[in-house]
């Protein structure tokens, strides 16, 4: 074997000036800083929305004072009309689905850690990685705009729906320039995640180190690299809808507008469009989506287990890798599972039920791969693995709720209801965030070389786990009663009753956002007061421990590494780097 | 940017390295794709996928509407079978520009490329007139002068309008790609990228032309 001797010293400098090295970096490590902390930014708003719609459901006179500063016309006095309250709900869903769940784990995690699992330098492309984060920025800055111009968000959801996202002011506040806000804010959001995905597919395929056979990957690598392949077709298909959809609000053109609808007591100039259209290519992106935002949580929870279990998990990387393609595969034949209640023809519902249910096969497998892999492990209870523990069970609750809605008998009672609500947040929602923060408290210390505090950690992890149950699992059950999604106030005799549930769910989400500030102090401070990490704080075995925390400008400081196995050289106590020429243990 | 060169392995013997961007050196792998080429490939089937969105709302709009209507005569026909003709042209021009680029030969590579942007430019101006003509006879993308349904105008000029941008940027690339190859700042391989960006642009035509076209004719 050829070792490159000494060439390998000759480095390019990294750039010196503040901006070229922090602001308009082409460092990977950067921009996945830069990255997560918009991420951070955009929970901590999304978070602060959720809470004012929690008040007003469950203190629906309840005066917000900082609501009624920011839309005089939205919430006169403090208090939220119905239509605001809709519009809360939109920029929660669109800020939380893109700009954090999308966000975070992908393009954060991603491109700080996968250019140096692999052993590269840094992405493939790293000017168009630069251009892919400035560009979510500013479609965020866009997204943020919304809540400032007269009119407020618009209130037609996160998914957008045709008729009422197309019309334009006539269907509402929020419906004028808000819409169209929310149309370009979306569409610069698909122009980036298309360039990432491009430059995470290149940089796995090409810039792989010597020795880094695809078996060899770290899972956490395999995962980003699947979930880039499936954003690559859906968000290639969110584009063009966005701008139908933006043809039919500034252009007149009748997409999705159908003939003879009134809106306002007005007839609407439109004839001949198919609202199902808008929807048929919406979820056709959208159910896509919701594996993209948990595919990437896959990958760090079977990343992290077996530094925490100190073993393989079961089925080597083959079973949990396969489960993952299979699960990005079929995400795209299922998206009719979002329209059984659309006036879509029923014999099409069965169509889309069948594969809807066989999806669940690949994710039980990937669950039973990592409840299968804790049996006689000697378990390290670290907040790392605390999250993902709490991520698997998070993401069995939610995939359970998954069967009542897979079938379109059941689901026709529970579509509308709240129980979807706490079915997403289950499932892809929470689970993805827990998911994250198990990366978060895991990557932390090489992202920034200080160790975060463990017992803020796990305090953060119990109020977290506990707050989530409480809020969430109540409101299936007022779903499972028929309580209404989408309605402002309990206004229909049989929700009355309804009432202390909400407000017990309020509190408990009020203290679940509570419990993040132990988060952020805890980032904070160890931050920059933190005990200095070591190279490797968790023994483990994959290329971004095989350099100093945090690494160097190209990540490896000159060396060129040769990998000799894979990444789950786990015995007890022992592990071996993946750059360790003759591993003394069998692992895989 | 990439480059390769020679090292001396531990043994003596030379081999030959790739000295990445910043500065570290890896063996070159004989089956390793340029990652510009790979790039372009993946943007390919990425952009397919929109292409792919824009048709199926057109075929969706099209088998929805009670009256479609078929407004296009002879002589529209006549013009779209001319500009596939220029345009499949076009892709040959673009393959020798490939072939003289790969041999070295610069000035020829040249030609056959200054070739491609003239066709791409003659495509480009066929189309626009074909445009010119239907909206002044009333086509909108909102209204159908023949009282068909609206979704005609909407379907065929966003359709066309977003390969037609294609074409046009494709021109534009090929310009900056034969300015930097000129001068000697890129080589054979963008050259080779260019062209596939070229033949998937002329791909795509092969759909839009009969789904447009010859499916609209009466």
């Amino acid at each position: 074997m050829a070792e490159t001797t000494a060439h390998a010293a000759v480095h390019h400098a990294p750039p010196q000036g503040f901006i070229r090295k922090y602001i308009f970096s082409i460092d990977h490590k950067v921009i996945g800083i830069q990255y997560t902390t918009l991420s951070l930014v955009a929970a901590f708003i999304g978070m602060v929305l959720s809470w004012a719609m929690r008040i007003h459901l469950a203190w629906p006179n309840a005066h917000i004072p900082i609501l009624g500063w920011l839309s005089p016309n939205g919430a006169p006095g403090g208090v939220m009309t119905p239509e605001y309250y809709l519009s809360l709900m939109t920029m929660h869903g669109t800020i939380m689905a893109f700009f954090v769940l999308t966000a975070a784990p992908m393009a954060g995690y991603g491109n700080f850690m996968l250019p140096i699992q692999v052993g590269a330098a840094d992405m493939a492309f790293p000017r168009l990685n630069m251009a892919s984060f400035w560009v979510t920025f500013i479609g965020f800055l866009l997204a943020c705009a919304t809540f400032f111009i007269p009119d407020g968000p618009p209130l037609s959801g996160w998914t957008a729906y045709a008729p009422l996202s197309a019309v334009g002011s006539v269907a509402g506040p929020g419906q004028g320039w808000g819409q169209n806000l929310w149309g370009l804010s979306i569409a610069l959001f698909c122009v980036a995640s298309l360039l990432g995905s491009l430059n995470f597919i290149v940089t796995t395929l090409d810039l792989r180190t010597k020795g880094m056979k695809l078996s060899r990957m770290a899972l956490s690598t395999w995962a980003w690299f699947i979930n880039a392949w499936v954003s690559l077709l859906a968000f290639a298909v969110l584009l063009p809808t966005c701008l139908l959809l933006v043809l039919d609000r500034l252009a007149g053109t009748s997409f999705f507008i159908p003939g003879g609808l009134v809106f306002n007591d007005q007839l609407q100039p439109h004839s001949g469009g198919s609202p199902l259209l808008f929807q048929h290519l919406f979820w056709f992106f959208g159910h896509p989506e919701v594996y993209i935002i948990i595919l990437p949580a896959f990958g760090i929870v079977s990343h992290i287990m077996p530094t925490f279990i100190r073993k393989p998990l079961v089925g080597g990387w083959k079973v949990i890798t396969f489960a993952e393609i299979a699960v990005g595969t079929l995400s795209f034949v299922v998206w009719g599972h979002h329209m059984f209640v659309s006036g879509m023809s029923p014999y099409m519902a069965m169509v889309f039920s069948v594969p809807t249910l066989f999806i669940t096969i690949p994710s039980v497998i990937a669950v039973l791969v990592w409840v299968f892999s804790l049996y006689g492990a000697n378990i390290r209870f670290d907040t790392p693995l605390l999250y993902s523990l709490g991520f698997i069970s998070l993401f069995i609750t939610g995939g359970i709720g998954g069967f009542f809605l897979a079938q379109p008998s059941t689901d026709s009672y529970l579509h509308a209801t709240s129980f979807v609500v706490g079915h997403f947040h289950f499932t892809m929602g929470l689970s993805a965030i827990f998911a994250t923060f198990a990366g978060f408290y895991y990557w932390f210390p090489k992202m920034f070389g200080r160790m975060l505090n463990e017992k803020l950690g796990k305090l953060h992890f119990w109020l977290s786990f506990i707050g989530v149950y409480c809020v969430f699992i109540t409101m299936q059950l007022t779903g499972m009663t028929g309580a209404v999604r989408r309605y402002s106030a309990l206004v229909d005799d049989f929700m009355v009753p309804l009432l202390p549930a909400y407000r017990f769910m309020t509190i408990a989400a009020l203290l679940l956002g509570a419990a993040q500030l132990i988060f952020l102090y805890n980032a904070i401070w160890s931050r920059f007061k933190g005990p200095k990490a070591p190279d490797n704080p968790w023994g483990a075995t994959t290329l971004e421990w095989d350099t100093t925390s945090p690494p160097p400008f190209d990540n490896f400081g000159g060396r060129q590494l040769i990998v000799y196995h894979g990444p789950m050289q786990y015995d007890g106590e022992k592990s071996e780097m993946q750059t360790s020429p003759a591993p003394s243990i069998a692992g895989t | 940017m990439d480059h390769s060169e020679l090292a001396v392995a531990q043994d003596g013997a030379p081999v030959e390295v790739l000295r990445r961007e910043h500065g570290v050196l890896m063996e070159v792998d004989p089956y390793r794709i340029d990652k510009k080429k790979l790039g372009m490939w993946i943007f390919i089937i990425s952009d397919a996928c929109t292409f792919a969105a824009f048709l199926f709302a057109y075929g969706y709009m099209r088998i929805g509407a009670p009256v479609w209507g078929t407004p296009f005569g002879l002589s529209s026909i006549v013009n779209g079978v001319v500009m596939t003709a220029v345009l499949l042209s076009s892709s040959l021009t673009m393959l020798a520009a490939v072939r003289a680029a790969q041999t070295d030969n610069k000035n020829s590579a040249k030609k056959w490329l200054g070739a491609t942007m003239l066709l791409g430019a003659i495509f480009a101006a066929l189309h626009l007139r074909e445009w010119v003509r239907l909206i002044d006879e009333g086509w909108r993308l909102f209204y159908n002068p023949t009282g068909g349904a609206a979704q005609f105008g909407a379907t065929f000029f966003s359709v066309t309008g977003l390969h037609l941008t294609h074409v046009v940027t494709g021109v534009i690339a090929l310009a900056f790609v034969t300015r930097g190859y000129n001068q000697g700042r890129y080589d054979q391989g963008h050259v080779e990228t260019a062209g596939l960006y070229w033949h998937f642009v002329d791909l795509v035509w092969m759909f839009v032309f009969p789904l447009m076209y010859l499916m609209n004719a009466h």
